[in-house]
């Protein structure tokens, strides 16, 4: 499986304002946690090695 | 301390008189691997002397957890069965993070099998067993015999050794430095250790007392009794617990060790005062090896070679297979059927061995002892999650627990069951006269399983009759097979029916592998 890197979610504004509403009231420290934990719920739902290692690099490029 | 330590008699050697003959080995340190290495080469008739700088068995109970190989390779060796009678027989370990259960293993699922998963034994208890037996084998043991200096030569090496009444030479064919972590071996050879040095502490209490703890390996991460850092509990016989407590790196060693710091501590974990401390000790997270095992005549085994962090039983157990690993091997060569070369397959086996054992442990390290910022921030992630989702559960490392690795060989493979392919340890299973791994060993053999055994010079043929577990095990789907094992019990190669002839290439080539 190839890591999908088109547009994948149908309202991409609807979901940036959720990503953004979840963290709202937390401190920095509390953001960083949360974002730990979506990075491993996200991961686990994929599971597919091969499109966790091109996320991973994909994340990783140009940091 | 609990234990009853009895000096063994420091005995003049005859060097100090003359000239020795030349030894075959010498092993220097009757710790458990240098003793195992002893038999071991015993039993393939080969004669050691073992030297050693003190008189008594360890001093503390040190490597505890003894695993299915290791007892299975004691048992080779002839202690095995005294080992488990007299240890505390587990399989279940389970993992908390604070007060909650959040993950659980059983090592061991499956019955049909002489040795259980894993048996809590103290270090001195082995050692007592081993001793007795490598003198019932009539092994030249020398106490209080102290290596000060190793001098390798083109084909031997020659040792000065002191004792309580002078020094003396002594030389032999191939040295074995089975002489622990801190090896003054490695120092004299000018060699040194590469890899990781992690800045973590932890404290080991032995203590006894009347309880009813489970036979279970418990693990916790931030409890409530010793705040924001990690424990781990186990059982030993005589009403021993081993308590180990997270120190953290900035606490002062020389403080933690006072019995009225450590005693309050305990108290915490047991929630009470009825024990007595037996025995305490720290130690210093260290993953690192030796880059090479074999150097000339001499040969690094066990935590000479190689040391790991605690917590997955990787330390004693590797060892036991270097010695698996070595002990025919070398044997051949003195007996002068092989080539010194062949001490190479050692070599790169065991570095296998070794460095898996360090991945896993530094991994392992890792989690329980991650440094500030990200790692914390993904280990607490992983904490929090398991005490809800299953997904992070086995994510949660306190330690993945020694099993026997598969060294990766080129060997001739057939369709059958995946946990018996080369290069793994034969599978144990009942057969009519007891155990397969107590007819296998010590030589090559060749495993006939629904088949005839075709004659093999240098083999020994064995065609049990074929029983459930024997068909699950290495047949699966297979009405027959033939297996090739190595005399250290490790799958040398396998087919679904194979002539004499091939069978005689595999050999060949387990020898040069």
């Amino acid at each position: 499986m190839a890591l999908t890197t088109k547009p994948n979610i149908a309202d991409a504004d609807g979901f940036y304002a959720k990503l953004l509403a979840t963290h709202r009231g937390l401190s920095e420290a509390q953001s960083h946690a949360l974002n730990a934990r979506l990075v491993l719920i996200l991961s686990n739902h994929i599971g597919d090695a091969d499109v966790l290692e091109a996320a991973l690099a994909l994340a990783r490029d140009g940091a | 301390m609990a234990y009853d330590y009895q000096p063994f008699d420091y005995v003049p050697p005859p060097g100090l008189n003359g000239p020795e003959a030349r030894h075959k080995v010498a092993i220097i340190g009757a710790g458990p691997i240098g003793l195992a290495m002893a038999i071991e080469l015993a039993n393939h008739g080969v004669p050691a002397v073992v030297l050693d700088d003190n008189n008594v068995v360890s001093v503390g109970s040190r490597a505890i957890c003894w695993s299915k190989r290791s007892l299975e390779i004691l048992d080779r060796l002839g202690v095995g069965e005294q080992s488990v009678t007299k240890g505390v027989t587990w399989k279940v370990g389970r993992t908390f993070h604070r007060a909650q259960e959040v993950f659980n293993f059983d090592l061991l699922p499956e019955d049909g099998h002489k040795m259980p998963a894993f048996v809590n034994l103290q270090q001195y208890y082995v050692e007592e067993y081993l001793v007795e037996r490598a003198r019932a084998l009539g092994i030249d043991l020398r106490w209080k015999n102290k290596v000060v200096a190793v001098d390798p030569r083109a084909d031997h090496a020659v040792l000065t050794v002191e004792t309580p009444d002078g020094s003396y030479a002594l030389e032999a064919d191939w040295v074995i430095a089975c002489d622990g972590a801190r090896s003054p071996v490695r120092g004299m050879l000018g060699l040194d250790f590469e890899g990781e040095l992690f800045e973590e502490r932890f404290l080991i209490a032995d203590i006894q007392m009347e309880a009813d703890f489970p036979s279970e390996r418990w693990f916790w991460f931030e409890p409530d009794f010793h705040t924001g850092q990690s424990a781990l509990l186990h059982k030993q016989p005589d009403n021993i617990y081993r308590i180990d407590l997270q120190l953290g790196w900035d606490t002062d060693p020389e403080v933690e060790k006072q019995p009225e710091r450590i005693i309050p501590r305990i108290e915490r974990v047991v929630g009470h005062k009825n024990f007595t401390l037996d025995w305490t000790s720290i130690y210093t997270f260290q993953c690192r090896r030796l880059r090479n095992f074999v150097h000339g005549p001499v040969l690094f085994v066990g935590d000479s070679a190689h040391i790991v962090s605690p917590f997955g039983a990787r330390g004693g157990n590797g060892g036991l297979q270097d010695v698996d690993a070595l002990g025919w091997r070398l044997a051949a060569v003195v007996k002068g059927a092989q080539e010194a070369d062949i001490l190479a397959g050692y070599d790169r086996e065991r570095v296998f061995g070794a460095d898996e054992n360090l991945l896993n442990s530094s991994r392992s390290t890792r989690f329980m002892s991650p440094e500030d910022g990200v790692e914390r921030l993904f280990r607490d992630a992983v904490l929090h999650l398991a005490s809800r989702v299953d997904f992070a559960r086995p994510m949660v490392n306190s330690g993945r627990l020694s099993r026997p690795c598969v060294y990766p060989l080129i060997a001739p493979d057939a369709d059958l069951p995946k946990g018996a392919r080369p290069g793994a340890v034969a599978p144990d299973a009942p057969v009519a006269e007891g155990w397969l791994l107590n007819a296998l060993g010590g030589e090559f053999v060749v495993l006939a399983l629904g088949a005839d055994a075709p004659a093999v010079p240098g083999a020994r043929s064995l065609a049990p009759k074929v029983n459930d577990h024997l068909q699950s095990r290495y047949l699966g789907q297979a009405n027959s097979a033939i297996y090739l094992i190595r005399p250290d019990q490790i799958v040398a190669a396998r087919w679904l029916s194979a002539s004499g002839d091939e069978i005689a290439a595999a050999m060949q080539a387990a020898w040069g592998a």
